[in-house]
């Protein structure tokens, strides 16, 4: 088969259209960080997950360590149900304690675990029976708001 | 006094019936393509020259679009989240924006009036100076030896020339948040990788752009093929097809991205 600029040129175009997909999905995307890595699912409940997201960061010791994969609301409990696809690649105790927390102020809210004593390690379908909800903003500024107005008395 | 009132209603209808009569003509035309399609791919030469003329020399045009973008986002972006002291978040800005809407948008506006209407003039040239009678003559079905090639090289173009512009556009972006202004490349690169999913956001970005390859492509082909086989009838046909492109594509990126959105959470 006889070549042509054309084929030269044709082939050089979708090398480039490809690379630049590659380029959107290694370097800006996270396909290169993580990609289909093997995961196990671990449920936990929480009384009040906040603005938790489905893909929000599962971080432990601030380190990412899995993503969390679905959350419902548990209408025998009346609590949130969240499973939590963690890395493979990490094995917790089975005493672990999940939290909800909020990086910075503004932050992404994302799920922090501590690893407890356990000898025994999480599987793939368990749950984490530790569990602390999410800070209510304006709870607590209730709260704090509250406990001003009874000191007030006090002083006088 | 009746007369004068009917007669804008009956333009009016007139008009109307004309646009739908347009868009079922459209549909039609569009299975034939399809079926026609066999020889673009038996005969791929065909399709590789297209795409040289549609793909290829589109490449300067979009790559430099997509730097200058993706510079002003960087500029643009830094203005306001310097308030909030969170220019590190540039990365992030310009790269989901750009993966998102901007990159397969804004290279299809530039791809409907760079190719296609080339596509259109061309097509609606050889209609009129009568190359497509001649070759029915000859037993070479039009359709499959000057539509369907068109058609495939502008949907097999437009995807990549999107990923180029994207690409381009956060180097631009890196160039002006990192290099000129001087936020640190590691919080650059690192939240602009936190926050773009490859599935939910690059995918989605190439399923866009690939929807408005094939809009375009229908368009500027449909258009060519009708043209009146005269200088102005020519000339029409062009306006109308970047035209018509422009607000398919936008309306088209609206039902998607509510579609996407919905999927999304």
């Amino acid at each position: 088969m006889e070549r042509t600029t054309i084929d030269l040129w044709f082939g050089a175009f979708v090398s480039v259209g490809f690379a630049a997909l590659l380029i959107l999905a290694l370097k800006v995307g996270n396909l290169g960080a993580e990609g289909q890595k093997e995961t196990y699912r671990v449920e936990a409940r929480f009384d009040n997950i906040g603005g938790l997201k489905v893909r929000a960061p599962v971080k432990s010791a601030g380190v990412l360590v899995g993503r969390v994969q679905e959350m419902h609301f548990d209408n025998e409990r009346f609590q949130a149900s969240v499973t939590l696809a963690l890395d493979k690649r990490f094995q917790f105790p089975k005493d672990t304690s999940a939290s909800i927390l909020t990086s910075g102020l503004l932050g992404e809210v994302y799920v922090g675990l501590d690893a407890g004593g356990d000898d025994k390690k999480l599987a793939d379908g368990d749950r984490i029976t530790l569990t602390q909800s999410a800070v209510v903003l304006e709870r607590l500024i209730g709260q704090f708001l509250f406990s001003k107005a009874q000191e007030e008395p006090a002083k006088k | 006094m009746l007369e004068r009132i009917r007669r804008p209603l009956v333009q009016l209808g007139h008009k109307f019936v004309e646009g739908v009569w347009r868009v079922g003509v459209m549909a039609r035309f569009f299975v034939l393509v399809l079926a026609a399609s066999g020889t673009s791919f038996s005969r791929f030469r065909l399709v590789m020259r297209e795409v040289y003329f549609v793909g290829v020399l589109s490449l300067v045009i979009i790559a430099v679009s997509g730097l200058f973008v993706g510079m002003v986002l960087g500029l643009q972006g830094f203005e306001t989240l310097q308030r909030y002291g969170a220019q590190e978040s540039i990365g992030m800005l310009v790269a989901l924006s750009l993966v998102r809407e901007l990159g397969p948008v804004v290279s299809a506006l530039l791809f409907a009036s760079r190719a296609g209407s080339a596509i259109t003039a061309e097509i609606g040239l050889m209609k009129a100076t009568e190359q497509l009678t001649a070759m029915d003559m000859m037993a070479v079905s039009p359709m499959a030896r000057v539509i369907a090639p068109r058609f495939w090289a502008g949907v097999i173009s437009l995807p990549l020339l999107a990923a180029i512009f994207s690409a381009m556009g956060v180097f631009g972006g890196y160039l002006v948040g990192v290099v000129l202004i001087g936020v640190d490349s590691g919080a650059f690169w690192a939240q602009m990788q936190a926050a773009v999913d490859f599935r939910y956001d690059v995918l989605n970005g190439v399923i866009k752009s690939m929807a408005f390859a094939v809009a375009v492509s229908v368009i500027a082909t449909f258009e060519g093929f009708d043209a009146p086989p005269t200088a102005e009838g020519v000339s029409r046909a062009t306006t109308r097809t970047v035209v018509s492109s422009a607000l398919t594509i936008l309306s088209l990126d609206l039902v998607l991205t509510a579609f996407m959105l919905r999927a999304d959470d």
